[in-house]
């Protein structure tokens, strides 16, 4: 192996370590209330945990329009992400595409 | 497109052909009626192609059809029960049902992709109608808040179902 394997491999489990173990990681909150996504902008940090947090008597799902992730929500559940990428991402629910929201995910 | 917007046009006329369209305000136990049938047809819809189709978008939209209206129709069951309002027939929902009917016996005689394209774009049109007989008659008309309240749900979750069978539809082509 050349040195320069060995120097990304490290550098790649010492930066995987700061993701799974951040400083002072967020839950943060987003309902599904009556086919809305409340609030439906959110800023967050990879690292932090999305709660989707479904009070209608109908499933959702939140799912990522660039595949990233694609949450199950039954109904009057509580379903949670850990985000591990950052981005911009529009998501919407599958079986009801006129709710639509949007995370916003910086380093 | 143009078998779509006449079965868009049909729908359309199923409902607006009725009372409703005379004039007459419907009351809330006639609205409770109407909204409580137009989910029933849905399912019933939903039910025959979860038996008849054997294509997997299909069946997935079936069964989110099923699942969706049975918990509307459970809670405007919940709702009336509440208010004690007797849901009350009316021609509106006769003719809902009416053309359901023959709709159903439509949808039996045919098979395979031609029967899968013949349910989804119904489902179309259907929700289309169904949407804006909530939007422009039934919302306005309902004077109970708590009816209207939930019709406005019952809107959502249908625009949200005419949107998902617009994307099913599209797939089909």
């Amino acid at each position: 192996m050349k040195p320069g394997g060995y120097f990304s491999i490290v550098a790649a489990s010492i930066s995987a370590l700061g993701i799974t173990v951040p400083a002072h990681a967020a839950a943060i909150q987003i309902s599904m209330q009556n086919l809305v996504f409340a609030p439906a902008e959110v800023t967050a940090k990879i690292g932090d945990t999305i709660e989707w947090v479904n009070k209608d008597v109908f499933a959702h799902t939140a799912t990522a329009k660039n595949g990233e992730w694609d949450v199950m929500l039954p109904p009057k559940k509580t379903v949670t992400l850990v985000l591990k990428k950052a981005g911009a991402i529009d998501y919407y629910c599958r079986f009801h595409p006129n709710m639509k929201a949007r995370l916003t995910i910086t380093p | 497109m143009f078998v779509r917007l006449s079965a868009a046009i049909a729908a359309a006329a199923l409902l607006s052909g009725s009372a409703l369209a005379q004039g007459a305000k419907p009351t809330d136990p006639q609205i409770a009626h109407i909204a409580y049938t137009a989910g029933v047809i849905d399912v019933t819809a939903a039910k025959q192609a979860l038996k008849k189709s054997r294509n997997k978008d299909v069946k997935a939209f079936a069964t989110d059809m099923v699942r969706d209206h049975e918990a509307v129709n459970k809670q405007a069951l919940a709702l009336v029960k509440k208010l004690k309002v007797t849901p009350e027939d009316n021609d509106t929902s006769r003719s809902l049902s009416k053309n359901a009917a023959a709709k159903l016996t439509e949808l039996s005689k045919l098979k395979g992709a031609a029967f899968d394209k013949a349910y989804v774009d119904n489902e179309v049109a259907y929700h289309k109608a169904v949407d804006s007989a909530l939007e422009t008659l039934l919302i306005p008309s309902a004077s109970n808040a708590e009816l209207k309240s939930l019709l406005q749900t019952g809107l959502k979750i249908f625009q949200g179902h005419e949107q998902h069978a617009e994307h099913v539809a599209s797939e089909l082509k």
